[in-house]
């Protein structure tokens, strides 16, 4: 009754089944220590410096206006003046080059203390209702801005749209106009994918309260640049978003005169606004972190490594010696015949 | 099969049952009462009232779940874990608007990895329901009715129905034996499964139906039992039968337990009394419990570590966002006007803010999870899974003669067996093979026989130096010529001096010839000669009979026959070459039992001598020697001795004389005291013999191997370098239990034993009162006197190392919830440990003292179904897939088919799955530490709103797909040094029994270094305003690289800081194996003889005692 089975159990014989593959197991020698630590060391340095020297070249402008924009007299009530619709808001302000500018420069402008990122915020939009005409009725996570009063759907709804940033920046130096290309600031992947061709804003900014800027009820959203930019929202609450291109070259000591509409209230929770020219290098915008950290992260590996010989000169050590054991730094009694 | 059969004998003619008859005591008188109500109509399965009682039917489950209560069983089980049922909840929560991230992201990953873990669940639970089918659809012959038999499936059987079992077949229930093929009424019966003994017990029908022999007399055959209700004491039965209008008490005497085997007896007849899980050894099985690692208990903590860091951080971001939130609207005056606070809804209404903040926790709760490892318990699952199935797959623990590879059947203790502190061994089939071997015997003051037994075998390995046998040099070159290479089971006799008939030449010829003629007459063996062939074998009560039987037979003392007052043999003449018959007349049987240590048999020679010929252990046989009958004392005690230390079994055999008057007296005692009905019959019988066997002339001594399975003390010795300490739990008596002791190294010479056992007078006498209270008064301060005692040398004695002997007696005392304590310091004090004639219940309840007692690892291994509570107690079961039942592999976590096998497997696999799941799981809480803690600082840059730093899909499938498996490569794959090495240095396991991998050092070292990592990654989100501009910029690269390199930094200092200063011993290896000096023996030595703490058992051990004898 117990037939012997024919098919063997015998596990079948490989390096894998049998965990015998090669492997490589480094030990950190001391060799192989101070070599890996020179290596970073070499190789962290010179990006640094390259990374920093990049950072360096880069011109960067960063010019605050809020506070200035704000006449005299209202210097102590700045809500009163921004929320007056009566009142101009045009405000001059110079800037002096201090380096020549290389095209393409890029006009951002700088929100802090911008809560962007706040999930209420972030979640006001209704994804669907930009890219499809069909779905302006699909506006249930947009409230509180997600219909007029009288019931109408706001396209684009959301307080992130409502929201939009509504300064706007004319430049002149020696009384020539600087053009600034507003087009193709916004990724190319929102205006193909994200933003329908065939969605016109509708009831935009008709609610109770006005937010930020109205749009061109005429130009379909996915050619809303600014719109766009905006609605990419940022990651942290100081954050720059683009506002143009400049394609001219701007000479270093040029004086360049910035006629601002100083529309957007960022007075109410204490935000800053900056305009802000910069040029750039393979390494992007004005960024010394990344040159500082690469140099310093070298430094310490350059530190460790010269450490590392001189306990290799000074207190060399039997290799694999037991007695800096766990166990045997506090031995028990061993036995004679074993010592 | 019986037809060829000579009849059989009455053997209760040679033997002075024990049992005698059964009397109502006291016990019987209950029954009827509380405890007592079971009422058992035997063989009236068609009459309704049989049917009233609704006894159990006889199937046996073993499985978790039934297909009814898979789902909601398993579900439960799965959401006990407190992670898993934070992330159901979490799931429920997401679906509501307080979620931050979409809720099917947050309850996909949940489904998957519930998902996995009941499909695995389930596989497991499948197969154990296939070996359940197979046993309860074994069959049986039942009586249908009308004398007729019929085949019928276990499970169908009913209790009063009488069954026929046949010989060689397992009873299916627990029986009542009516009748048997003997006219007498006995059956011989195998108990392994149940208490590991091998030699067969004998079981004796009631003589009211005894003389049942044919199927058609159980036509009319009507009996009533009532006996007590099912309990789980295999060695009490009390009950009462009514048959043909009389009242008959029933004992255990006929009870023939399920599981239990019916060998040299053809048939037997029986009544179901208890069914199912009525039966006394599924009572004795407890439930498999659901076996949890240490590991993943210490992984419990970290994670209520985990989630008090977690709603610290919830608690923290509400009661800011609730502070923000409201001075967003001051009155009429609103603050950050594009969040629209004055038409906000509950959740963000700075009207409200207390609420808001509180559901604001709810949320941040949600977020937060990432610091809780969702997939980290499917991940280990995957990963155990994948280790056992290296486990499984090991060619070195293929056992090539049974086919039998090793078998991981329960997947989550891979990583136990690397940290086990404590192995409570079975002996017999576990240790031993379990079976007994001539090898070795002293005859005239000369020892014979070059076999080599395992130690010695054991101990030439260690010494390298060649083996000297007997004063002649014996190369080791042949190391396996095991069982295979035997001719002849039981037999491993060699020495050219003696066999083939040259025993006539040596010196003291008249001794052996009568030393071997001893060894086929006394004896209680049964011969069986295959009329074909004409060759014999014998059916013997215990293995070591037969041993000696086959050596009498093989060396030309041929037993052949016994008849109810003769035993014939075949002998070899030495003169004329040819084979004589002789008969011996035998007049008495003088048993074996373990107060006399001796048997002896009176007979009477052809020529009419009277001869009392004797065996028995040296401790009584040597004190009994005549005067004249000790010239080769000196030399036999030395042999003996030796003997004893190489691990063989001793008995001594000498004989006597006797006269005509000396037997006449001493039959006319004998006898009086055989019939007598008194309470002191036993004591009168063994006064009897007493006054007999005396004035002995010593023959000499023989040496049994029980022997041992292949490279068990080699593998002993290596896990006890391992400081693995080894405790033996055997159901065996305690003479073979300490031999097998010595035969394993756990004992050696010179070791202090502290044996506690209730042998003494003072107990006896107390037994004898009858008293219970009494008795287990003294017996119970017995025992705490002796541990006391113990303790005493204990601490009194600092190098010399102790063994502590206890039986099962005294255990049950021991055991007891005052004494225990001590007990176990004792215990724990002592290097060896030797449990003997212990029931199984005792070995599960040692195993759980030690298991809780000391808080270790515990691993329990056996092959019986006696080890079964064993097995299910000890955080780890091995069961061996041996020769007997599969109950124990049935019950165990992993089945291998060898001790031997136990070496690799803890040694290496363990060592590896210990090492690669803890890092593992450091690997885990480190990447989720990393991963809640930036969207923890992310959320700080968010006014703790409560968005989400990484994309929803991003978020969940970072714990479940994109990081775990690297983790899971590391656990699986990951080995800190090659199994060669780690059998190499086995003191490398010592990793594992202290924990230092999974250290809350190490974890919050890692932890740490996550934290370490974690500016640098944050880095990496605000880096996200510039992928938005530049997304092709090789600024993101140049980040990328700095941030993994500069996460890596502090540990590779950590690590080469560590490696210097504070190596661990993997990493010595490591060293060693770098410098290729490998190679170089003295070197390696050195590392190892370092290594090597003191072991005190073990042959290393051994053998340094030598040395310091030498030196």
């Amino acid at each position: 009754m117990d037939q012997k089975n024919k098919n063997s159990n015998k596990p079948i014989y490989s390096r894998f089944s049998q965990q015998e593959l090669h492997a490589w197991k480094p030990i950190l020698t001391p060799g192989w220590v101070i070599a890996s630590y020179i290596a970073i060391g070499a190789l962290f340095i010179p990006i640094g410096f390259l990374a920093w020297s990049a950072s360096d070249r880069v011109v960067e402008i960063v010019d605050r206006y809020d506070e200035h924009c704000v006449p005299e007299d209202f210097s102590s009530n700045p809500q009163s003046f921004i929320q007056n619709p009566g009142i101009k808001k045009t405000c001059t302000r110079t800037i002096i080059v201090p380096k020549k500018l290389v095209a393409p420069i890029f006009v951002y402008y700088q929100l802090e203390n911008f809560y962007q990122n706040h999930r209420r915020f972030v979640k006001s939009r209704s994804d669907k209702q930009l890219r499809d005409p069909k779905a302006e009725n699909d506006t249930k996570h947009c409230l509180p801005e997600a219909y007029t009063a009288d019931n109408k759907p706001i396209v684009p709804c959301g307080l992130i749209a409502w929201s939009l940033f509504n300064d706007t920046y004319k430049l002149s130096t020696r009384g020539k106009e600087i053009s600034i290309e507003r087009k193709g600031i916004a990724w190319k992947s929102d205006a193909k994918a994200k933003f329908g061709s065939n969605v016109y804003p509708k009831n935009f900014q008709k609610g109770g309260l006005v937010g930020g800027a109205t749009l061109d009820e005429t130009i379909p959203l996915s050619k809303q640049e600014d719109l766009m930019v905006w609605m990419r929202t940022a990651a942290l609450p100081t954050f720059r978003k683009l506002y143009g291109k400049i394609n001219t070259d701007i000479e270093a000591h040029d004086t360049i005169k910035v006629e601002i509409e100083n529309n957007y209230n960022t007075y109410k929770f204490g935000g800053r606004k900056k305009l802000v020219l910069s040029t750039t290098t393979w390494i992007g915008g004005k960024n010394d972190f990344v040159g500082v950290a690469y140099i310093s992260v070298g430094g310490i590996c350059l530190f460790m490594a010269i450490n590392f010989i001189l306990l290799y000169v000074f207190r060399p050590r039997r290799l694999g010696d037991p007695s800096y054991l766990s166990w045997n730094r506090h031995p028990i009694t061993l036995n004679p015949s074993s010592l | 099969m019986g037809t060829g059969r000579k009849r059989r004998l009455h053997l209760s003619n040679i033997y002075s049952f024990k049992c005698g008859r059964n009397r109502f005591d006291d016990d019987h008188s209950q029954i009827g009462g509380p405890g007592f109500s079971r009422v058992v109509y035997c063989n009236e399965s068609g009459v309704s009232e049989a049917g009233s009682h609704s006894y159990s039917d006889n199937y046996v489950r073993s499985t978790k779940y039934t297909p009814m209560t898979f789902l909601p069983k398993s579900l439960f089980e799965q959401f006990r874990r407190v992670a898993n049922f934070y992330f159901l909840v979490t799931g429920i929560l997401s679906f509501t608007e307080l979620a931050p991230y979409s809720a099917v992201s947050a309850i996909l990953p949940l489904i998957v990895v519930i998902g996995a873990t009941m499909v695995k669940e389930g596989i497991e639970d499948w197969q154990r329901q296939k070996q359940d089918h197979e046993v309860n659809n074994r069959k049986v012959k039942v009586h249908r009715g009308g004398g007729v038999f019929e085949s019928r499936e276990w499970k169908n059987l009913r209790v009063g129905d009488v069954v026929k079992v046949e010989k060689d077949e397992f009873f299916p229930a627990d029986l009542l034996l009516l009748s048997s093929s003997y006219e007498d009424a006995v059956c011989y019966v195998e108990t392994m499964n149940l208490d590991g003994e091998t030699n067969l017990k004998l079981k004796q029908s009631l003589d009211a139906t005894s003389t049942i022999h044919n199927d058609s007399d159980f036509n009319n055959f009507r009996a009533t039992v009532k006996c007590e209700d099912p309990n789980a004491s295999l060695y009490t039965f009390v009950g009462t039968m009514e048959y043909q209008d009389q009242q008959y008490a029933l004992s255990p005497q006929q009870l023939l337990l399920r599981d239990s085997k019916l060998r040299n007896t053809d048939y037997i007849y029986g009544a179901v009394i208890f069914t199912g899980h009525d039966t006394k050894v599924i009572q004795n099985s407890t439930e498999a419990p659901s076996k949890r690692s240490g590991i993943e208990r210490r992984m419990d903590t970290i994670i209520y570590f985990l989630f008090f860091i977690l709603f610290l951080m919830a608690f923290l971001g509400s009661v800011y966002f609730g502070v923000v939130t409201k001075r967003d609207l001051d009155g009429d005056r609103q603050k950050r006007w594009y969040l629209g606070p004055d038409r906000a809804k509950i959740f963000f209404d700075p009207n409200r803010a207390p609420a808001a903040a509180i559901y604001h926790f709810l949320t941040a709760l949600l977020l937060y999870s990432y610091l809780i490892p969702i997939s980290l318990y499917v991940s280990i699952e995957i990963v155990k899974v994948l280790q056992t199935i290296f486990i499984n797959n090991d060619i070195h623990m293929y056992y090539e003669e049974a086919d039998k590879p090793a078998h991981a059947r329960t997947s989550n203790l891979t990583e136990e067996l690397g940290q086990v502190d404590t192995i409570l061994s079975d002996k017999t089939g576990t240790l031993t093979c379990n079976s007994m071997e001539f090898i070795k015997c002293s005859v005239a003051g000369t020892a014979y026989g070059r076999g080599v037994t395992e130690v010695e075998r054991a101990m030439a390995k260690r010494t390298g130096s060649p083996l000297i046998v007997n004063g002649r040099d014996q190369l080791l070159d042949e190391p396996n010529d095991d069982d295979s290479t035997l001719s002849v089971k039981g037999y491993n006799f060699e020495d050219e001096r003696i066999t083939n008939g040259y025993w006539i030449h040596e010196p003291h010829s008249d001794v052996i010839q009568k030393f071997f003629r001893l060894l086929a007459i006394c004896h209680t063996a049964i011969p069986d000669v295959d009329e074909e062939t004409g060759k014999v074998t014998y059916e013997a009560e215990s293995p070591d009979e037969a041993a000696f039987v086959i050596a009498a037979r093989e060396l030309g003392f041929e037993f052949y026959k016994r008849t109810q007052t003769t035993v014939s043999f075949m002998e070899l003449n030495p003169v004329t070459k040819q084979r004589v018959e002789r008969t011996y007349e035998l007049l008495n049987v003088l048993e074996f039992n373990s107060a006399r240590k001796r048997m002896s048999v009176i007979v009477r020679d052809d020529a009419g001598k009277l001869l009392l010929l004797c065996k028995g252990a040296d401790s009584v046989m040597f004190d009994r020697l005549a005067k004249n009958g000790r010239e080769f004392e000196e030399n036999t005690k030395e042999h003996v001795n030796e003997y004893a230390d190489a691990g063989l079994r001793t008995l001594i055999l000498a004989y006597r004389e006797l006269t005509e008057e000396e037997y006449k007296e001493f039959n006319e005692k004998f006898t009086e005291a055989k019939n007598s009905v008194s309470a002191d019959r036993d004591e009168l019988i063994d006064e009897a013999t007493e006054e007999v066997e005396k004035d002995l002339i010593l023959l000499g001594a023989t040496a049994v191997e029980d022997k041992l399975q292949k490279g068990v003390p080699e593998c002993i010795d290596k896990l006890a370098q391992a400081g693995i300490k080894i405790w033996v739990l055997t159901g065996d008596k305690m003479e073979t239990a300490i031999n097998i002791g010595f035969a394993c190294s756990l004992l050696r010479q010179g070791m202090k034993q502290i044996i506690i056992t209730l042998e003494s007078p003072e107990i006896i006498a107390a037994e004898k009162g009858g008293d219970k209270a009494v008795i287990s008064k003294v017996s119970k301060e017995s025992v705490k006197t002796q541990i006391l005692a113990g303790k005493a040398q204990l601490s009194a004695s600092t190098t010399d190392p102790l063994a502590l002997i206890i039986d099962g007696k005294s255990l049950a005392y021991a055991l007891h919830d005052d004494i225990k304590g001590t007990f176990l310091e004792l215990a724990v004090g002592c290097a060896s440990v030797i449990c003997c004639r212990s029931s199984p219940k005792q070995k599960a309840l040692v195993t759980r003292l030690v298991k809780e007692g000391t808080g270790k690892t515990t691993l329990a291994i056996g092959d019986g179904a006696n080890d079964v509570g064993m097995l299910q107690e000890a955080d780890i079961g091995i069961g061996i897939s041996g020769v007997e039942g599969m109950q124990a592999v049935m019950s165990s976590d992993i089945a291998i088919a060898q001790f031997r096998y136990l070496e690799r497997l803890l040694l290496v696999h363990g060592h590896w799955c210990y090492r690669r799941i803890s890092s593992m799981i450091c690997y885990f809480f480190y990447k989720n530490i990393v991963f809640g803690t930036t969207v923890f600082l992310y959320e700080a840059y968010a006014s703790f709103s409560g968005q989400p730093a990484y994309n929803d899909w991003y978020l969940s499938l970072y714990n479940v797909f994109f990081t775990s498996l690297p983790a899971i490569a590391l656990g699986v794959f990951d080995q800190d040094v090659s199994a060669r090495f780690c059998l190499k240095f086995p003191l490398l396991y010592q990793e594992g029994v202290q924990n230092t991998l999974f250290r809350w050092r190490r974890i919050f070292g890692w932890m740490l270094n996550a934290y370490g990592a974690m500016p640098t990654s944050i880095s990496t989100d605000a880096y996200k305003v510039f992928v938005e501009t530049l997304v092709p910029a090789p600024s993101y690269w140049v980040v990328t690289l700095y941030v993994v390199i500069a996460a890596l930094v502090p540990y590779f200092c950590y690590k080469a800081v560590q490696m210097r200063f504070f190596p661990a011993y993997h990493g010595m290896i490591q060293w060693i194996r770098y410098e290729g000096n490998t190679d170089d023996p003295e070197y390696v030595n050195m590392v190892r003889q370092r290594s090597i703490r003191t072991t005190t058992v073990g042959f290393t051990a051994r053998k340094r005692d030598n040395l310091w004898l030498i030196s």
